[in-house]
C-alpha cells in the first residue's frame, strides 16, 4: 500500500506534537521512524493507523483520501511497544480474531494461524493464555496477530523495547525476514540509531515534532542534512566542535589542526563546525594522518565488546570508542585521535557542508 | 491464623526454644480462640435460638437446644407471609443487582476511557450520593411512587436501591476498567470488532471479577437496606427484614421463630461472599489496587 501523508499537524491542547508534515511510503517498503522519546514518532504512527485523526492535513492510501475513516475500515495492523493480547482469549484464538472479525472459514482460519505461529515459533503455545507465556512469546503472538490480517500497511511501534538484550536481538533478526515479502509497508518505530541500521531499508528522522530527513538508511547515516539530525543518528551523540575553515587545514576551536581530506578541500574558508562520530576518536593510533587531541577521562563505560570513554577537552566533552574492554582511571589524562578523513562539516547554522566519503567511494560534497 | 502461629520463627529449633515458643503459641491461641468466640457468640446464639422452642428460650439460660426442634423453619418455610417476605426480597434485591450492572457498565467505560467537560466532578458527585443516608430521600421517593402508582412493587424498591448502588457499582467497575489498557480497545477496533461486539465479547470478560465484586456489593448493600423497602412497600413486596420486624403478636413475641428467619436472612450474604471472596478486598478499594 503507499500511504502519503499530506502536510500533517497534530495539536494536543494548544501544544503542537506534530508540525507540518509530509512524507510519502512506497509499497512494500521497510521504514524506519527513528527519533528519540517525545519525537513525535508514535503520535505519527497514530495518524497513519487512523486511531487519531491529524489536526490538520490529509493523510492517503493508495492515493485514496482516509483522513476521517475510522481504523475499523483501514487496511492496517499494529504491534505496540506494551505487549497487548487478549488476556481472556487463548493465544490461537488471540492470533485468529481479525480473521473470525474478517469472516474467514474455519478452516481457513486454522491453516492461517498455524502458519504464521510457525513462523514466530510459538506453535507449541498456541492452547494457552497469554498471561502463561514469557515476554517474548507474548510480544511474538501479538506480532503474530498483526501478520495473519495481512494488512497492506504494519505498524510496529517500538516492538522490541520491552524485551531483554538476548531476545530482541533474536527477533530482530526474524522481523526483517518476515517483513521481506515485499506486500506489506512496513513503519517500525525505534530510538535506537543502531537498530535502524541493523533493519536497513528506509529511515525518517523525527526531532520534537519535526521531520529531519528521510531517505535509505545508509544514505542518512553518511551524509545527514543537519548537525541535529546527525546527532539523532549517532550513539553515542556525535562530538561536535566549533572550527575554522582554512585553505588547507580545519582549526578546531583548541587549536587542534586537521589537514583538509578528499571531502572537505576546496571549501570557502570561514567559521564552522565540525562532527565526529566517536568511533572516529580512537585510542589507538591507525595511522598517522590521525590527529591526536588530549583530554581528561570524565568516565569510561563499557558496551558489550567496547568501551566508550567521555573526555573533559577544554569546555566540551568528547566521546571516544575503543575496541575490546578497557578501564581507565577516572581523572587520567589520556590521548584520542581524530581521523580527518572521517569527519563532517557542517555551517555555523548546523546545515551539512560537507560528509566523510561512503564505502563505495562516491563523493558526497553538498557545498 | 492458628497455622501462622505454629510456623512462628524457632519453633524447630531446639527443645528450650521449643518449651517457649509453645508457651508463645497457647497464648496467641488462647487470645485468637477468646476472640473468635467473642465475634461469632451473637451468631451461635441466634442459631441456637432458632432451634429451641420458646419455652426453652423464655425458661431460662440454656447453651445448646436441649429439645432441639425444627419447628420455626417449618413454620417459616409453610407460611405464606414469611417466605414471600424472602421471595419480595430477593426478587427486588436480584432486579437491583441487574438494573446497576447494566446502568453502570456503559457510565464507568466513559468514566475511564474519555474526557468530557465535567467528567472528574461528575464522578465525585456520584459517590456524593453514597454518602447521603437513605432517609434523605425517603419522603419524596414514597411521594412520587405514590402518584405514579410504583407504591408495594418490587421495582420500585430496586429502583429506590439505584440511588446508592449505581454511584458505587460506577466506582468499582471504573476502577477495574481503568486497569485494562487503552491499546486494548485499539487492538479491538483494529481487529474489526464493532463497540458492542467488543465490549460483551472482549471487554467484559477481561473485567468479569470487576463485575462479580460489584454485583456482590450491590447485592449486599441491598439486601441489608431496611428503611426504604419497608416505607415503599407494604403487602404485596414486603421485604424480610420488615416481616421480621412487624411480627410482634398479642401473644408476644415469637423468639424461635424470630431467630431461625434471622439466619435464613444471614444466608445468602455469606453465600455471596464466598464466591467473590478472592476480590473482596480490591472491591473495598473501588477496584484501585
Amino acid at each position: 500500500m503507499t500511504v502519503s501523508l499530506e502536510g500533517v499537524t497534530k495539536k494536543v491542547g494548544a501544544d503542537l506534537h506534530l508540525h507540518p508534515l509530509s512524507l510519502a511510503l512506497q509499497p512494500g517498503t521497510f521504514n524506519v521512524l527513528l527519533g528519540r522519546t517525545l519525537a513525535g514518532k508514535t503520535t505519527l504512527m497514530r495518524l497513519m493507523a487512523g486511531l487519531d485523526a491529524p489536526s490538520s492535513g490529509r493523510v492517503l492510501e493508495n492515493g485514496k483520501d482516509v483522513t476521517g475513516v475510522s481504523v475499523r475500515h483501514r487496511d492496517i495492523a499494529i504491534v505496540y511497544q506494551q505487549f497487548i493480547n487478549y488476556p481472556a482469549m487463548t493465544v490461537f484464538d488471540n492470533i485468529a480474531s481479525p480473521l473470525r472479525r474478517q469472516g474467514k472459514s474455519s478452516a481457513d482460519i486454522d491453516a492461517h494461524v498455524r502458519r504464521t505461529a510457525d513462523m514466530l515459533r510459538i506453535t507449541p503455545y498456541l492452547a494457552r493464555l497469554p498471561a502463561e507465556l514469557s515476554g517474548g512469546q507474548q510480544q511474538r503472538c501479538a506480532i503474530a496477530r498483526a501478520l495473519v490480517k495481512g494488512a497492506g500497511l504494519l505498524l510496529l511501534d517500538e516492538p522490541l523495547v520491552n524485551l531483554d538484550y538476548k531476545l530482541r536481538e533474536e527477533l530482530r533478526a526474524e522481523l526483517r525476514d518476515i517483513f521481506a515479502d515485499g506486500k506489506t509497508t512496513v513503519v517500525y518505530a525505534t530510538t535506537e540509531p543502531q537498530e535502524a541500521l541493523i533493519l536497513g531499508g528506509a529511515v525518517t528522522v523525527l526531532h520534537e515534532g519535526r521531520l529531519l530527513q528521510t531517505g535509505p538508511t545508509s544514505d542518512v547515516f553518511q551524509s545527514p542534512v543537519t548537525e541535529e539530525c546527525a546527532s539523532v543518528f549517532s550513539d553515542p551523540p556525535m562530538n561536535v566542535l566549533e572550527a575554522i575553515l582554512t585553505n588547507d587545514r580545519v582549526a578546531l576551536s583548541d587549536g587542534t589542526s586537521l589537514p583538509l581530506s578528499a571531502h572537505d578541500r576546496n571549501l570557502p574558508a570561514g567559521p564552522c563546525r565540525v562532527g565526529i562520530r566517536a568511533n572516529h576518536l580512537t585510542v589507538l593510533r591507525r595511522s598517522d594522518r590521525l590527529v591526536p587531541i588530549t583530554g581528561r577521562v570524565e568516565l569510561s563505560e563499557i558496551s558489550g565488546s567496547e568501551t566508550f570513554i567521555h573526555l573533559r577537552h577544554g569546555s566540551t566533552t568528547l566521546i571516544a570508542r575503543e575496541d575490546g574492554v578497557h578501564t581507565h582511571p577516572i581523572g587520567s589524562e589520556i590521548q584520542v585521535y581524530a581521523d580527518p578523513d572521517r569527519i563532517f562539516v557542517f555551517s555555523t547554522a548546523g546545515a551539512l557542508v560537507a560528509a566523510p566519503l561512503g564505502r563505495r567511494g562516491m563523493l558526497r560534497n553538498i557545498a | 491464623m492458628s497455622k501462622a502461629a505454629v510456623l512462628a520463627p524457632g519453633s524447630l529449633a531446639s527443645p528450650a526454644n521449643m518449651r517457649r515458643s509453645s508457651a508463645r503459641v497457647s497464648r496467641r491461641t488462647i487470645i485468637l480462640i477468646a476472640y473468635i468466640v467473642f465475634l461469632m457468640l451473637p451468631i451461635y446464639w441466634m442459631v441456637n435460638m432458632s432451634f429451641k422452642t420458646n419455652e426453652e428460650i423464655l425458661a431460662g439460660l440454656t447453651l445448646y437446644p436441649h429439645t432441639p426442634t425444627l419447628h420455626n423453619y417449618i413454620t417459616i418455610f409453610t407460611d405464606p407471609s414469611w417466605y414471600s417476605g424472602y421471595i419480595n426480597s430477593i426478587y427486588y434485591v436480584t432486579l437491583n443487582t441487574v438494573i446497576s450492572l447494566l446502568v453502570a457498565l456503559p457510565a464507568a467505560y466513559a468514566f475511564s476511557r474519555y474526557r468530557f467537560i465535567g467528567d472528574k466532578h461528575v464522578f465525585f458527585w456520584l459517590l456524593t450520593n453514597k454518602m447521603a443516608p437513605p432517609a434523605v430521600f425517603l419522603l419524596p421517593f414514597f411521594q412520587l411512587y405514590s402518584e405514579v402508582g410504583l407504591f408495594d412493587t418490587h421495582i420500585a424498591v430496586a429502583l429506590a436501591h439505584c440511588l446508592f448502588n449505581v454511584p458505587l457499582a460506577v466506582w468499582i467497575l471504573e476502577g477495574f476498567m481503568s486497569g485494562v489498557p487503552r491499546e486494548i480497545d485499539e487492538m479491538a477496533y483494529i481487529d474489526g470488532y464493532s463497540f458492542p461486539r467488543f465490549f460483551t465479547t472482549v471487554f467484559m470478560p477481561m473485567i468479569r471479577a470487576g463485575i462479580g465484586v460489584t454485583a456482590f456489593f450491590c447485592f449486599m448493600f441491598s439486601w441489608v437496606e431496611l428503611l426504604l423497602a419497608r416505607t415503599l412497600t407494604s403487602v404485596n413486596a414486603k421485604p424480610i427484614a420488615a416481616t421480621m420486624t412487624r411480627t410482634v403478636s398479642a401473644s408476644g413475641m415469637d423468639w424461635g421463630l424470630l431467630a431461625a428467619a434471622g439466619v435464613l436472612t444471614i444466608l445468602p450474604g455469606a453465600l455471596v461472599i464466598w464466591f467473590v471472596r478472592n476480590y473482596i478486598a480490591k472491591g473495598f478499594a473501588l477496584g484501585r489496587v
